[in-house]
This record gives C-alpha cells, structure tokens and sequence, in this order.
C-alpha cells in the first residue's frame, strides 16, 4: 500500500525522495514532507496512543496544534519525545517512534484501561488512588507513572549545543500567513529593521494550503515570491522554523529558532536550536487561526482530522488520509475542502452540515441539518453514522472525515501580558482584546478570516506601526484575492452514548467536563486542573474553545461569561536545553582561580568550590591515604613552624575620600573613627536588623584610604551593600568605592617561623621586628626586590601571622618565592580544611556562625556594638526580643567522651530532657578533629551559654540517629591568651 | 523588562538586582527618642501599592549606580528612572531645611 494516497501537485519535492523508518519500518516521502503527512501517502494512519486510556490514534491536524501524532525522534542520547509528526521536517535516515504503547503500536496491553473509563473518569487520581495512604509512593504513583504519560526520555546528556541570541527590530511580524507577508513587505519596502517569524519551514501560512489564487497566481507561488523579495532586504530578517514563544515585558519577544533539526546529521559545534531575546519597537501579530473540531461519540479515530488539516494534505503535501472522505462542518469553510479533494480525484463519501440553510453541493451525497453520531473502524476509520434532519440514522463507509467547528484566532501572544479575549458571536469565536504595549493585531488572529482581509490589515497595521516609529509606508497595490464571508452557526458536540473526545491529548470527554461542574467545578481554571483539558505538550489549542462552551452549557453562563483559561508562555513546547543555551556543565556558572591555581595544581592539591571560586582543599602526600591525614599533617607543621595558605578569595573593597573613616565608621557597628593609619582592626558588620552580615578586617592605609575584606562568600552581597549606604543613605559623603578584590593576590604566612620566612620576602629597609610591626599592623612595603605590596599582621589562624598582597600578575611568583624561602623552615602549604580546623580551634566564627539570624550579643560581641555613633544595625539591635538573658550564645563544645564525633547541625538537650523542639538548647555550627587536641571539638549556639561553662549536654543529630554527651567550654580551644599572635 | 538607565540608556532588567521599596532611602534619625520604633516602621511596614511603585534597582552587571525606578506593578509599565544619589541628595535638602 505504499505511496497509496500520494496525489498529484502539491509543493513536495518529487525529484528528492527521502527514505525514513517508524517503529522499524522502512518508507519513502518526499523532501518537503512532514513525517505526518509521509506516512499519511504511506497508508498509515495510525501514529500513537492516548494519553490514559492508550486508544489508537493518527493525526488531527497538519501543524503545530497537533494533540495526538506524538512520535519519539531519533534514538539513544539524541532521543527526542513527545515531537509533533505534523510539524517534524522529513529528512534522509529520519527515525522515528510511537511512543506510550506497549509491546507495540498496533497491540498495546495497556488499552485495557479504554474498557474501563469509569476508572479514569475526570479526578480519577485523586478518587482512586486515596487508600490506604502507605500505598501511594511504592504502588500507585510508580504505577501511574508508567502507565500514563506520553514518551520517554534517553536519561542521558544531550549531545547538541543549544545557544541564546539576542536580535533587535523596529518591527517583528509574527507569522508570515497573507497578513505577514503584507505586513513584512510594507516594513521592509518603507527601510525599517523587519523581522518576519515563522515558524514552519517555508513561508505563506495557509497560502500554502489552500486551492485559491493571489493576484491570478497560485498562493504559494504568490507567497514564494515575497518571501525572494524580502530576501533580497538588508533590512529583512527572516526567521524560518522559528516560533515565537512569548511576549514579554517592554516589546521583549522569546522565540526559538530550530536550525538543525530538519538535518539528518548537524555540523558539530553548531547550534542545534537558538533561544532568540528579541527587542522589538513595534510587532504585528499575524498569528493566524486554528480550526476547532466539534466533539461527537467516537470521533477519536485515526482517519478523523480537521478539515482545513485535510486540505493541508491535499494541496500542500499532495496526500489524502483515504481514498474516500467524508466532510462534517458546521460553517462554509470546511466545505471549502469538498471542493478541493474532488480537484484531485478523491472521492466524497458524504457532507454532513449541522445547519439547515448552509449552501448546496451539487453532485454529492449532502446531509444539511444532519449530525455524525457514531464511528467504526478499530485502528482507522472505516465507517461513520449520520443522523438525519428527519432522525433517521444511515451508515456511510469512509476512511477519513473532516471536521470543522469553525476557527480560532491564535490570541495567545495577546494573552501573555494578561489580555483577556473577547467573544464574537458573528465568528463564535474570541478576539483579541487588551494586547501588550507595542503589539498590534492582524489577519485572522484578530478575526480577519478572508485573504483579502487578512492582507488589508496586514499592510494597515504595519504602516500605522510604521508611522509613528517614522518611517513613510510606500503603500502600493494590495494583492486581490478571495473575500468570502464567514459563515458559521456555532455546534460544539454531539450527544450520544459513545464518548465524545473534547480534548484528545488528555482524552477528556464531553462527559467529564460534565462531571467536573456537577461536582461542583465552575470556574475554567478548576476545570482545567481537575479534568486535565488543555494540558501537556498542545496546550489544548484545538481543545480549549470546545471545553468551554460545554461548560457555559452545564453552567447556563454564556460563553463570553464562562471566559478563557489564562494563555501562559510558552506558546509551544521547549527543549530545556534551549533554556539553558550554554549554561550546563562546566559553563554553568564561571569558575575563578585564586592567583596560586597552577602552581597548587602542580602540587597535587584537591579543590573545592566556594561559591565561584575553586580553592585547595588540602595537599595530599605520597602515603596519606585519607584526607584527615593530609589535613592534620598541614595543622600541625603550620602551628609547629609556618604554612602557606592562599586567601585571596576574601572579598577585597578599596575605600578612599575625605570622607572615608565617617563612611567605615557607620558601615561597622564598632568604632573605627579613632583607627590609626597603619593599623588593622577588626570590623563587625550588621544589617539594618541587627543581625550579622559579615565580619572581616579592615586596614587604614592613609588617613583617606582603607582597604575592607569581607567573607568569600559575601563579597559580592557587602558590596552592593556599601554602595547602597553610599548612594542612597549618605549621599553627601565625599567616598569612593571600588572592589579589588580580582586586583591583588593575598597570601596568609602563618606560625611562629612566619616573620622568620617574611624576612626573606619583604625588601630589607622594612623593619618586621614585633616593636616596628606588631600585632594588627599594616603596611605598604616591597617584596623581593622593588614589587609593591601590602602586609598585613592578621592572624585567623592563632598564631603569629602575616597576610601579604602583591598585584595578581604576581600572585604565582610570589607562591613559588615564599615556598622556596621557607624551605629552611619546613614551610607547608595548607588549604581550607586546615583553615577551618585552626580557625576553630581559636574560635573564629565564619559563614557557619554568621548565618543570618545571629546577632553581636549571640557572639558575645554586644560590648563592640557603640552607642555613641550611627552605625547600621545599631539602633534595632536594641530590640527587647533580641536581647533577653536566655539569648544564644557562642561557646566551645568538647565531647565528654574523647573517642566520640559529633556532627555540625545537631542540636542541643539537657541531659535527661527528651530530644525534642521544645526542648531545644542550641545548635552546633561548626566541627573539626582537633590535632593539636586530639580529639572533636565544634562551635554552637547555646542558650545564655555563657553562664553554662562546664556543663553537660547531649548534642543530638536525629537524622543519623547519633547523640553524643559534650562538654561546654570556651570557644577559644588554643592559646586563648592570644599570645602568640602578639608574639 | 527594559530599564532606561538616566546614563547608560536603555539596559535589559537581568543586569540589575531589585532591592525594593525607595522608601529605604529615607532612613530615620537614629538620635530620636522613638529611633527604635521609627526604625521598626521603615524597615518593616511598606506599602505594596497595585499600582505605581517607587523601587530601587541596583545596576550590579553594570555602572553599580542604584537608581529609583518608578513602575506600575500592574502593567509592569516604567514611569521614571532617576538616579538614587540624586533622589538622597533631594531628600536630605529637604530635611535640612
């Protein structure tokens, strides 16, 4: 039966034929098919299997809207569900697949669910699957799942690149029907910026699927030559295969351009599909209509497509679904395709018009007043029944019917800035109404459903859109072509036994439409969401109208009364790779490397991802076989003697004007007014809450210039932070600010060798003896010979310690000059774990304490806070709730039992209290082992902890079920004294 | 969203970061006697308006200016975008005066 349906014309390429398979077996189409309408001229009709209830079934319509010919495309990572056979460019080697049956299209065990609809009535998850609860995650939800659904996907990585663009226009014409073309033309003639949409592969619109002639040429050859003049533009742009997805704020459109998908293999490296950000001034929507069918028992049956789908077939693709058609309408355009099938010989089975006074036809079997009331034909149609005006019942052999219902203009674009359409009785269908800003509508999509109407309006709209951007439209002749009035009485379904399919990807049914208001659905919202209609991957784009007017009947509200669902982005459906463009794996998001990346790398060192930046973790040796042991090993050789470690990361902010110490004076909540030049001090930063925001140190360079550091993690946050106090808080103040942190690479030199090993560095006309550059001083100095550089006496760590910065160029080299001048000293490289157990074993707090909802009292800093200034955060602060004695406060914890871990996260109990929230002590914020102490030891929260030193309590972490007895001690494990940072 | 930046033209939204209400620029007298209250009431009560809305934007992918965008949060429509350091400087005239 191959090649069985292929008619003669159409605008098929019939000197390229192309070999394709589905479900294995092998066919031949033509270059300009679609995979519908090839397998279509193949005899196959049906193409998949519904959504619930897995009943056969082949193509409605021949584009975009298509509810049911959902095929997978292609095969292992390249495997694509869910794609429209209808839109789905046929190419050379082309796979494709049904999908959602099993273990074959024709024979797919799962039908079983069509004997039992009462099972899967509207709601019938919520109703059936209630009980027993236990049930839902192991058996219902797996079940479900497997059972509906439409295809699957690979579960591996796309292979493909996806890219996003951005496009800029004066005028972007969304579709390229007779209103685009005419709208685009006038843009393009009048030398504005155009860009012309579309979103199949050729341009025309319907031109290409109807018979009728523009200026006494064939449509399609009318529309191929416009589509040559407005290639030969500079100023045109004409997107092919690209389907306008959204319209935003301030004319911004998505549209997503498909560039490689009709290919059988895509050039590597280019884009598979590109996510356009267009800016338009002006855009003419000329979106079209999209035909309604009208519901009647049974009419689900591959075979059973719209009529202007049909002509599509014929006309364009030279294909018809059967050899014998019949027609049910219930307005003059589907019998538009009566005319157009007898043009290529098929033959008409019968025309069934729902009205009494629709037009004659001469010559063939006409039904007026007449309704199809039931089909037959169990993978295809083979038969329909007509009712008669009289109420006579007579069958007619057919395989295939057209339906129309009538038109809908495509007002979705009109919706996405909350439009809401209007209704109109003369075309029973809705209207644009409430468009976004700079949007204007013509040609069907606003109601305009003649040729002639469509390019009158096309070229009117667009040279009022082209006026006021200021461009003089040329005008010119308007192409003649056919004006037919719309004739229609509106008829939505069919009553009768059989199930009447409203919406065929969700196989919902007149019925449970019903169903749904009797249980007490009324607004269309809620009828979407219980009954499904207009869900997955169609939107109900050839189901949504007819819902609703059976719904308005249930309701006995009008139409107009009952209203739209809200049309949401996107228009039809997306890859999310196209989402993500180039944003996946390791492009994610930027990674930064500290100044020392190369030279740590070269070292063997394991990195870690803080935030953006990639830091070593810690140098692993030759032996150590777990990281505890390189982690110890760096702790102690730094305490023991001197350790590397590159801190560069911390957010860097350069302070400079007259008014510099006033502006850092009321950033901090502690006093910094009296700090002199060449000192550090460190700075606690509130929110205007008075909460923590950050905490870091800050140095006066000169008596106009400070350089602040804040946390890693914060320096973007401290930043917009500071210059939100600058702008808008304290416009007065003569300060500068400028983030440097990318500017200077920053090295921490601890231990007691560290001045020992400085010495060696700094240039020796600087004097590092404790007196000249004690503790908390700083300094502008030279390095190894004249290279600038800032030192800095800080210490994380505990012990004596430096933190010098040199230009970042120079960031490698000084790494390697400070390794090989410490090598008389054992020096040893350490990364952030042993930061993180020294700044612990000293009490430090970082990221795990500031985390938001802690304030200077609940670090035992309330003494810093000043009254005597404005500083942010210091005023709430004072608040009663945030100051009462049982306050959380910062303490060490150490477990009773010297074996035992605990975890950060747990929580704490009184001895002999039950573990639960109301009796809830505290928490613990950070844990390390302690080398030097040699065992665990962690920083928490406990309530008034101050005043609990010595006491016993459970820190318990339910989730690992691990409760461990700790002792509360001092936050400071090591050197509490401070001695050896001033030594 | 399209924010016509007073200096740099018109700038996509994604480039900046929006804090909220531009009320936070007028922040209260920390020497009053009610400064606790007075504080309360400027970091927490804010209006919600439908309607026209005074915001700061910050230019973060930018020139780092704070601006005060006025938009509708209706239609999302933008009315006036000033820059913050002018609306403070304003602000402060007045208060002084």
């Amino acid at each position: 039966m191959s090649t069985d349906n292929r008619l003669e014309g159409g605008l098929v390429d019939r000197s390229s034929s192309v070999r394709f398979s589905f479900d294995g077996a092998s066919y031949t189409g033509f270059k300009g098919d679609t995979l519908a309408s090839a397998l279509l001229a193949n005899g196959v009709r049906l193409m998949g299997r519904s959504f619930k209830y897995h009943r056969p079934r082949g193509p409605l319509t021949a584009g975009p809207e298509e509810p049911n010919a959902l095929v997978e495309l292609r095969g292992k990572n390249r495997r694509e569900p869910n794609t429209r056979a209808t839109t789905v460019e046929l190419f050379d080697g082309l796979e494709a697949d049904s999908q959602n049956r099993w273990p074959s299209l024709k024979f797919d065990a799962l039908a079983i669910n069509d004997l039992m609809p009462s099972l899967f009535a509207a709601g019938f998850y919520y109703k059936t699957f209630m009980w027993p609860k236990a049930f839902w995650e192991k058996l219902y939800e797996p079940l479900i799942r497997r059972a509906a659904g439409l295809g699957s996907l690979s579960g591996e990585p796309d292979p493909d690149v996806y890219d996003k663009g951005f496009l800029h226009c004066d005028m972007l014409v969304i579709g390229s029907g007779p209103a685009g073309l005419a709208a685009a033309l006038a843009g393009g003639r009048a030398g504005a910026r155009v860009i012309l949409a579309e979103e199949d592969f050729i341009v025309g619109g319907r031109l290409n699927a109807e018979s009728f002639s523009v200026d006494d040429k064939p449509g399609h050859e009318w529309a191929r030559s416009v589509f040559d003049e407005l290639s030969s533009m500079a100023n045109v742009r004409i997107l092919t295969r690209t389907a306008v997805i959204g319209a935003f704020d301030h004319g911004v459109y998505g549209a997503l351009e498909r560039l490689t998908d009709h290919l059988a293999t895509a050039e590597p490296g280019k884009p598979r599909q590109v996510l356009w950000r267009i800016y338009a001034k002006r855009t003419v929507l000329c979106a079209g209509a999209t035909e309604r069918p009208i519901a009647f028992p049974n009419n689900d049956r591959p075979g059973i497509m719209l009529s202007g789908a049909i002509r599509s077939y014929v006309n364009r693709f030279a294909t018809t679904p059967g050899k014998k058609v019949a027609i049910f309408t219930n307005n003059d355009d589907g019998l538009r395709t009566v005319t157009d099938l007898k043009a290529k010989g098929v033959e008409i089975a019968a025309v069934i018009d729902t009205r009494t006074d629709g037009p004659s036809i001469d010559n063939v079997t006409h039904f007026q007043g007449a309704r199809v009331v039931d089909t037959k034909g169990r993978y295809g149609l083979q038969e329909i029944t007509v009712e008669q005006a009289n109420g006579k019942t007579c069958r007619i052999d057919c395989l295939a019917l057209g339906v129309s219902g009538g038109w809908n203009p495509n007002v979705h674009l009109t919706c996405h800035q909350r439009g809401r359409p209007v209704w109109d009785e003369s075309l029973a269908a809705f209207l644009p109404h409430g468009v976004p800003e700079g949007m204007q509508v013509a040609g069907a999509a606003n109601g305009e459903l003649s040729t002639a109407a469509a390019f009158a309006t096309g070229a009117r709209t667009a040279g009022e859109a082209l006026e006021d951007l200021g461009f003089k439209a040329t005008g010119g002749k308007l192409p003649q072509s056919e004006d037919d009035p719309v004739n229609i009485s509106p008829f939505w379904y069919v009553e009768g036994k059989g199930r009447a399919w409203v919406d065929l990807q969700n196989d919902v049914t007149v019925k449970d439409i019903k169903l749904a208001h009797q249980e007490g659905y009324r607004s269309v919202e809620h009828l979407k969401r219980y009954t499904t209609l207009g869900m997955a991957t169609d939107q109900g784009k050839t189901a949504n109208i007819t819902g609703l007017a059976v719904m308005a009947e249930a309701t006995g509200k009008s139409i107009p009364e009952t209203g739209t669902t809200i049309f949401r982005p996107p228009y039809s459906p997306v890859a999310i790779g196209a989402f993500a463009g180039r944003h996946r794996d390791m492009s994610f998001r930027p990674v930064r490397k500290t100044p020392s990346h190369k030279w740590a790398e070269e070292q063997g060192a394991v990195f870690v991802e803080a935030g953006q930046w990639l830091r070593a973790q810690w140098y692993p040796q030759s032996g150590e076989t777990h990281w505890r042991e390189s982690v110890d090993r760096e702790v102690l050789a730094t305490r023991k003697s001197v350790g590397i470690c590159d801190v560069t990361t911390l957010g860097k902010i350069d302070i400079q004007g007259a008014d510099a110490t006033r502006f850092v004076n009321a950033v901090y909540c502690n006093a910094f007014a009296k700090l002199p030049v060449n000192k550090v001090r460190y700075g606690l930063m509130l929110r205007e809450d008075g909460m923590v925001m950050d905490d870091g140190t800050t140095a006066r360079l000169a008596e106009d210039h400070y350089v602040m550091t804040t946390t890693t993690a914060n320096a973007g946050p401290v930043f917009r932070h500071l210059e939100f106090c600058r702008q808008c808080l304290w416009p007065e103040l003569d300060v500068q600010l400028i983030s440097t942190t990318e500017a200077w690479a920053q090295f921490a030199v601890a231990g007691p060798n560290s001045r020992g090993l400085l010495r060696k560095i700094v240039d020796r006309d600087f004097d590092l003896s404790n007196d000249a550059f004690p503790f908390m001083g700083c300094a502008e100095v030279t390095v190894c010979g004249g290279l600038r550089a800032r030192l800095f006496r800080i210490s994380f760590s505990g012990e004596l310690a430096y933190e010098i910065a040199v230009p970042t160029r120079y960031g490698d080299a000084l790494v390697r000059a400070l390794m090989k001048a410490g090598e008389e000293f054992d020096v040893t490289p350490y990364g952030t774990e042993a930061l993180g157990v020294m700044r612990i074993e000293k009490g430090h707090v970082t990221g795990n304490e500031l985390n938001g909802t802690i304030t200077a009292l609940n670090l035992g800093m309330e003494r810093m806070v000043s009254s005597k200034k404005d500083s942010i955060g210091t005023v709430l602060s004072r608040r009663e709730g945030m100051n009462h004695g049982d306050a959380l406060k910062l303490v060490g914890l150490r477990p009773v039992d010297a074996s035992q871990a605990f975890a950060a996260g747990s929580h704490f109990m009184k001895r002999g209290d039950e573990a639960s929230a109301a009796n809830d002590q505290g928490y613990m914020t950070s844990v390390c082992f302690s080398p030097n102490l040699g065992h665990a030891i962690g920083l928490g929260f406990l309530k008034d902890g101050a005043n609990r030193i010595g006491e016993v309590v459970r820190a318990v972490n339910p989730l690992q079920k691990q409760e461990t007895e700790v002792e509360v001690v001092s936050p400071h494990f090591i050197d509490p004294e401070g001695e050896r940072l001033r030594g | 969203m399209i924010i016509e930046h007073p200096l740099l033209g018109p700038r996509d939204a994604q480039e900046f970061t929006c804090l909220g209400d531009a009320s936070l620029i007028n922040r209260p007298d920390w020497q009053e006697d009610d400064a606790v209250n007075r504080f309360y009431e400027y970091l927490y009560l804010r209006d919600n308006p439908a309607g026209e809305h005074r915001e700061l934007w910050y230019h973060e992918q930018g020139d780092r200016s704070w601006l005060v965008v006025t938009r509708n949060t209706v239609t999302h429509e933008i009315l006036r975008v000033e820059l913050a350091i002018d609306v403070a400087r304003t602000a402060r005239s007045k208060d002084r005066t």
